[in-house]
């Protein structure tokens, strides 16, 4: 059908007023077209802005520092979200009473705070950082512009000074600055992540516009550290140095087997936990970082060397006049005897017997004894600042430092690194490498320093040092076999040696007919009177292994009659 | 020809509807998940919070002075020690 032809349905319109409705229509279209043209060609980006940042949150996924532990989980070092405020001082608007209510809340008087708030500073800056959470809820209920609560890790340390100087410490940013925490920063701090988000008008997320960049969270760390161990030896060490009257000292505990380190106390001490009193001196990893001259405790070490070259037996005799001279130096012992016994020089420490094993070498065999020990090198443990010590190239030694050096003078060490060097007596012959860490015995292969004949020849001397008639009858625990060296010191101050500062050290091991643990312990000035080795260093190695040995719960390996006599001659010694 | 357009229309329905329903299940479940990774957040922090509290209770010195004062404790002198060493069964 068509309907054009139908007469009746002709619409009789006049052209003009089509043309007006179409161009009407028209005009409207081009009017939107414009606009939208206007808005999304043009002005495309900037509203874009706009509605995303209504819309679209950048969120950035905070990175928790890891934990550090000792070697059963004890928890040593934790981070936890804490909230701090900040202020923008453009947006802040406040009253009078809303400010007394703050200084309140904080607990500070009105006019610091406002002195405090008058800071003239673009952007923001922290008021109060951490606050309590009790203060958290005040200052949000307040609802001040311009003021606000930000939420950030806090790094605790729950053992506190007991194995501050091991552990080290973070600052405000969550930055490690001393000890382990400054050694494995990278691997204790993570790696923030981001994720950008869709929110609706209540602010609920609605999904994610991009695949979100998951937070890499820090990794946690086991120390070798033992809490327990290392409680006792801050304990004796704070009670000896208390009781020397003593500027300061170090105790190390190694395990002999696996070169782990145990337990290492300084004093004197800090608390990681409370960061406004800042005082370098007290925070020294003293054990690690500063060296002394070793006194006798190298003597072993000299030992050893004549052994190994067949050049004496242990029961070799020697003459050992009171002194003996060295070019201008005369060279003394306290305890003189006329004869004695390689074994008896290192029982009864004679500086005069040991002069004249080490003068049976050439500078140059002694050195490669000491280098091969670890004299002079890094103790490789790993941790910040750790010391090499001092040992001078044999081709610059005078006759008198090849003398002094068979004593203990003219090198120097740090307790770790003679401690380690230590290893070499207990462990057969092979020295294991030192570690911070906990690690399993298998993944570890030492090194051999000595011989296991002459290793166990030197233990055996060693061990004659803690009997009757040696310089360290204060060194015996009951039940166990111990082996050690004493070692007492001049201090080296401004270049000469004062008359009277010593530094009383003692180094041993138990149980020695198959050593598992090595305690060091330096004494700096005791000034209480008795400045031997064996009396001052002494009592606190007996004290701090008597109390180790029966934590690992080892056998004892003394007879029993020695036992019993051991303990005869202690209660009937007391104090001597 | 006509009936198929139909058919297909009505299916054209069905999966509209179909992608609503799935789409608003799918923002449900995301906001679902999202309040139990906040909650999972939370009770993280109180793991550490209730870490750091024990530890501070089992603290080596707390233990030892408390032992000593509080409950009068002392280490075993020596002659009351007496070792067992355990010997293997034939």
């Amino acid at each position: 059908m068509n309907y054009h032809s139908k007469k009746l349905l002709k619409l009789n319109l006049a052209p003009w007023r089509m043309a007006t409705v179409g161009g009407l229509l028209l005009a409207g279209l081009a009017v939107v077209t414009a606009r939208a043209f206007y808005l999304q060609g043009l002005n495309t980006d900037y509203l874009q802005g706009k509605g995303d940042a209504v819309a679209n949150r950048n969120l950035t996924l905070p990175a928790q520092r890891g934990q550090v532990t000792d070697r059963h989980g004890q928890l040593l070092a934790i981070s936890t979200p804490v909230e701090s405020l900040w202020a923008r001082p453009g947006e802040l608007k406040w009253t009078a009473a809303q400010q007394a209510q703050l200084a309140k809340v904080l607990g500070m008087p009105v006019s610091e705070l406002s002195k405090k708030m008058a800071r003239k500073t673009r952007g923001e800056f922290s008021v109060r950082r951490p606050v309590t959470p009790e203060q958290a809820v005040g200052i949000a209920a307040m609802g001040v512009p311009g003021l606000h609560l930000r939420r950030e890790f806090r790094r605790y340390y729950p053992a506190g000074e007991v194995a501050a100087h091991v552990v080290g410490f973070t600052n405000v940013d969550d930055l490690g600055q001393e000890g382990v925490e400054r050694a494995y920063q990278d691997w204790l701090a993570g790696r923030e992540g981001q994720r950008q988000i869709l929110r609706d008008r209540r602010g609920n997320t609605i999904r994610d516009l991009v695949p979100i960049k998951t937070a890499q969270l820090g990794g946690n760390l086991a120390l070798s550290l033992d809490l327990n161990i290392q409680y006792l030896a801050h304990r004796e060490l704070a009670a000896a140095i208390a009781k020397n009257k003593a500027k300061g000292g170090s105790v190390v505990v190694l395990d002999a087997k696996t070169g782990e380190i145990l337990a290492l106390a300084n004093q004197p001490i800090f608390n990681p936990n409370n960061r406004r009193n800042y005082k370098p001196g007290p925070m020294r990893n003293r054990a690690v970082i500063d060296t002394f001259e070793p006194g006798s405790t190298i003597k072993p070490f000299v030992a050893a060397a004549v052994l190994e070259r067949g050049l004496y037996h242990p029961e070799s005799v020697i003459e050992t006049p009171e002194t003996w001279r060295v070019g201008a130096k005369l060279v003394r012992d306290v305890h003189p005897h006329p004869q004695m016994t390689v074994s008896e020089i290192i029982q009864k420490s004679s500086n005069v017997g040991a002069v004249k094993l080490a003068m049976s070498l050439t500078p140059q065999q002694y050195w490669e004894v000491l280098h091969r020990s670890g004299f002079g090198e890094l103790p490789g443990s790993g941790f910040p600042g750790e010391t090499a010590g001092r040992l001078r190239d044999a081709s610059t030694w005078k006759p008198v430092e090849h003398a002094t050096m068979a004593y203990g003078y003219g090198l120097s060490v740090s307790l770790l690194q003679l401690s380690r060097a230590y290893m070499a007596f207990a462990n057969d012959g092979e020295v294991m490498p030192l570690s911070f860490l906990k690690r399993e015995p298998q993944e570890i292969a030492g090194v051999r320093v000595f011989s296991p004949s002459v290793a166990r020849e030197v233990r055996a001397m060693m061990e004659s040092v803690t009997q009757e008639g040696g310089t360290g009858m204060r060194t015996r625990v009951p039940g166990y076999r111990v082996a050690g060296k004493t070692g007492t010191a001049h201090k080296l101050i401004d270049g000469r040696y004062a008359p009277d500062r010593y530094l009383s050290s003692f180094v041993g091991m138990a149980p020695a007919s198959n050593p598992r643990l090595i305690i060091g312990v330096v004494i700096d000035e005791p000034s209480g009177g008795v400045y031997y080795g064996g009396s001052v260093a002494g009592p606190v190695f007996a004290q701090v292994m008597a109390a180790s040995l029966r934590q690992l719960a080892l056998p004892p390996d003394a007879p029993e009659t020695a036992t019993l006599m051991t303990q005869n001659a202690l209660r009937a010694g007391g104090g001597a | 020809m006509s009936r198929l357009n139909v058919v297909l229309a009505l299916l054209l329905m069905v999966c509209a509807l179909a992608l609503i329903q799935s789409q608003h299940r799918s923002r449900t479940y995301f906001v679902e998940l999202e309040r139990l990774k906040k909650q999972a957040r939370v009770l993280d922090e109180q793991w550490g919070q209730l870490q750091l509290e024990q530890s501070t209770w089992a603290n080596p010195a707390r233990v030892d002075t408390l032992a000593r004062t509080r409950l009068g404790l002392i280490a075993p002198p020596n002659d009351r020690v007496r070792i067992e060493t355990l010997t293997a069964a034939p």
